[in-house]
């Protein structure tokens, strides 16, 4: 196991990267400490993939460091790195038995057969595929076929991390969360550190202690899920999770107040806000709905089980606010927003908010 | 769904029907008609019953020239697909480099049997040939017309050079099919380089290996052109495989029947293999 430093790590996938928008990865610095259990999580073509293939060597970084432990493994081989990686798509030796796909990462490490006996029955019995051993692999479905692709990940019991790259898409919902807990609990019994891609925000809300959010071939920011949800660093986070996710509001300052057209909104301190495009964050979560405050329009209402959500229309903006299951739209709805919730973004960015 | 059934649409392949006719069926029944029956010219057949099937099973020069040919046909294999596979494995999978090796491999396929013939015809020649010449000037006594081994060589470095690139072709396709993401987990795992071939180029390759090793087996099996134009099944009788022997019966000797009867054996040993083939093609299909 590993603490993994990427330091000041840039990629390209093109011969000449001049400009910023040729590099897949415009620049990640960034610890994952040893035994911790990260999520990975961004849009598609954010760079998640070439981040890990980065980590486990499939690919050599245009620019910056990687270290293990503090060595300095940039140019060390995918095998010299040690590192477990599991891909999005099942990868099986068609030609092997179930047994021995588990067996294969082992015997070519040369591990004596004995543990190699005794490490792949824990990991078929993990994985709930002790039935199908001798089976030959070929004849598996999808998501038995993922699992073998799992299993070869956690077979081996030294290896510095291990790398997900979105290892459940395959699997149906159910048997996603069985494996999804597994996973945890291999974490905490091992202490492996563990990287985890997604662009499933609940899957990262609970694998990891912490998430990671990447946007555009950067990492836009870290944080436990909590952090996440009410201090997101970038609009994008706020967008991107919760559901629905945070409103934003283009608005500008005047001290302690933010005005929004006619409205004028009580902000809970002075936003340190320079020039530029100032917004309002906050999430539906923090809107309440009632009958005093700034009038809306009120355009729809989804059910969405034990929520409602409001969908209306504040100075030509829309904005989404969540009710109780049981309460009721009032006739002359008006929103207030909470101050607890309330962030103040500059292009896009937070800014903090003083006294 | 319910199927339409309709007769009238038996007239559609009636085209098809009569074309083969033409072209397959009653050649071959002629033929058949030949196998029973002798003739002295003027169109005056005799029944001959089943004769000519006799006197060519127990021929020494049929089974002399079935085993040359079976052994021509094993050596063309044994060079031929391993060959074939290495040169495959390492053709560049991306660049500029995939299209000039995909033109030169296919160069050799595309030209005529007969100028492959006579390309290596003047080649190998000692007085005048290129190869000829050299390999003699290097003290080598080399003369494919005079020493059958020597004729043995020529014959068989000329269908691999003609050959090899049609099983090259055809394992290139089963390995550019292969995604980057089994390369990714081998070197995960730690695979060594024959472990990478072994366990996922080949399984990938296994299905158009069949194909090439099927296509490469009747082809040499039923070789005529080049050896002819080269060695015309000379010297003596060393480079005569079974299709030059049927000529040679059939249009130098002109005996109608006893050819005919080697053309029904000799299509029914082909018919018979690929029966093999076809039925160890399927199986491994139902087996995944
Ligand atoms: N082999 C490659 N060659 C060239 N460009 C690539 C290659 N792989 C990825 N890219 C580009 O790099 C960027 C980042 O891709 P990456 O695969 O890392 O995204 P991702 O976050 O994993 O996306 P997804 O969620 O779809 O898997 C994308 O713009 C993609 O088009
Ligand atoms: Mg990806």
């Amino acid at each position: 196991m590993a603490r993994i430093d990427v330091n000041h790590i840039r990629h390209s996938y093109l011969p000449n990267p001049q400009k910023d928008s040729d590099f897949a990865l415009k620049e990640v610095h960034h610890i994952f400490e040893d035994g911790g259990a990260y999520a990975l999580l961004g849009p598609s073509g954010c760079g998640k993939t070439t981040l890990l293939n980065i980590i486990s060597g499939l690919l050599h970084p245009s620019h910056g460091q990687l270290l293990f432990n503090g060595r300095d493994v940039t140019n060390l081989s995918t095998q010299e790195r040690n590192i477990a990686q599991v891909f999005q798509f099942p990868v099986i030796y068609d030609t092997m038995t179930v047994y021995d796909n588990l067996a294969f990462p082992l015997r070519n490490r040369r591990v004596p057969e004995t543990d190699v006996d005794r490490k792949v029955r824990e990991t078929l019995d993990m994985i709930d595929l002790a039935g199908l051993a001798k089976k030959k692999a070929r004849g598996l479905t999808a998501d038995q076929k993922q699992k073998i692709s799992l299993g070869r990940g956690l077979v081996r019991s030294d290896v510095n991390a291990i790398l997900f790259d979105e290892p459940l898409t395959v699997i149906d919902p159910h048997m996603k969360w069985v494996l999804r807990s597994q996973l945890k609990q291999l974490h905490r019994r091992f202490g492996y550190t563990m990287v985890y891609v997604t662009h499933d925000q609940t899957e990262a809300l609970t694998f990891a202690d912490q998430v990671v959010v990447m946007y555009d071939g950067g990492i836009v920011q870290i944080g436990t899920p909590a952090e996440l949800f009410e201090r997101p660093r970038h609009t994008f986070v706020g967008y991107f999770i919760g559901s629905p996710g945070m409103n934003v509001l283009p608005v500008a300052l005047e001290g302690k107040t933010a005005k929004l057209g006619a409205q004028r909104i009580e902000l809970p301190g002075v936003p340190k806000a320079e020039a530029g495009a100032v917004e309002l964050g906050i999430r539906p979560e923090y809107v309440r709905l009632g009958r005093e405050g700034m009038a809306v329009q009120v355009s729809k209402v989804e059910d969405v089980g034990r929520h409602k959500v409001v969908r209306a229309n504040l100075e030509g903006k829309e904005i989404a606010a969540v009710i109780g299951e049981d309460d009721e739209v009032p006739a002359e709805p008006k929103v207030r927003f909470d101050p607890a919730g309330i962030n103040i973004y500059a292009d896009s960015w937070r800014v903090e908010m003083g006294a | 769904m319910d199927k339409t059934w309709n007769n009238k649409a038996w007239f559609l392949v009636l085209p098809v029907l009569v074309l083969v006719a033409f072209s397959a069926v009653i050649p071959l029944m002629t033929v058949v008609n030949y196998s029973v029956q002798d003739t002295f010219g003027n169109n005056v057949f005799f029944w001959a019953g089943t004769e000519w099937f006799e006197e060519l099973l127990h021929s020494d020069r049929f089974w002399e020239a079935m085993v040359r040919n079976l052994i021509f046909s094993f050596i063309i294999l044994a060079i031929e697909v391993p060959l074939g596979i290495f040169i495959a494995l390492n053709m560049p999978k991306k660049g500029w480099g995939v299209p000039v090796c995909l033109v030169l491999m296919a160069l050799t396929v595309i030209i005529p049997w007969n100028v492959v013939g006579t390309i290596w015809q003047v080649f190998g020649r000692n007085d005048i040939g290129l190869l000829g010449y050299y390999v003699n000037a290097l003290g080598i006594d080399y003369n494919y017309v005079q020493d059958p081994f020597d004729a043995w060589v020529t014959v068989i470095i000329m269908d691999v050079w003609h050959w090899t690139s049609l099983v090259v072709l055809l394992c290139y396709a089963g390995l550019v099919s292969i995604p980057d993401a089994f390369y990714q987990a081998a070197k995960i795992d730690g695979a060594s380089r024959w472990a990478v071939f072994r366990y996922i180029q080949l399984p990938k390759m296994q299905r158009v290996l069949l194909i090439a090793v099927l296509l490469r087996f009747m082809d040499s099996f039923m070789i005529y052109t080049e050896p002819f134009v080269v060695t015309g099944g000379g010297p003596g009788n060393s480079t005569t495989f079974l299709s030059i022997d049927l000529v040679k019966t059939a249009l130098g000797q002109f005996d109608l029947g006893p050819a005919a009867a080697m053309s029904l054996v000799y299509f029914l040993i082909i018919l018979l293999l690929s029966w093999v083939f076809y039925t160890v093609m399927t199986n491994y299909d139902a087996e995944r």
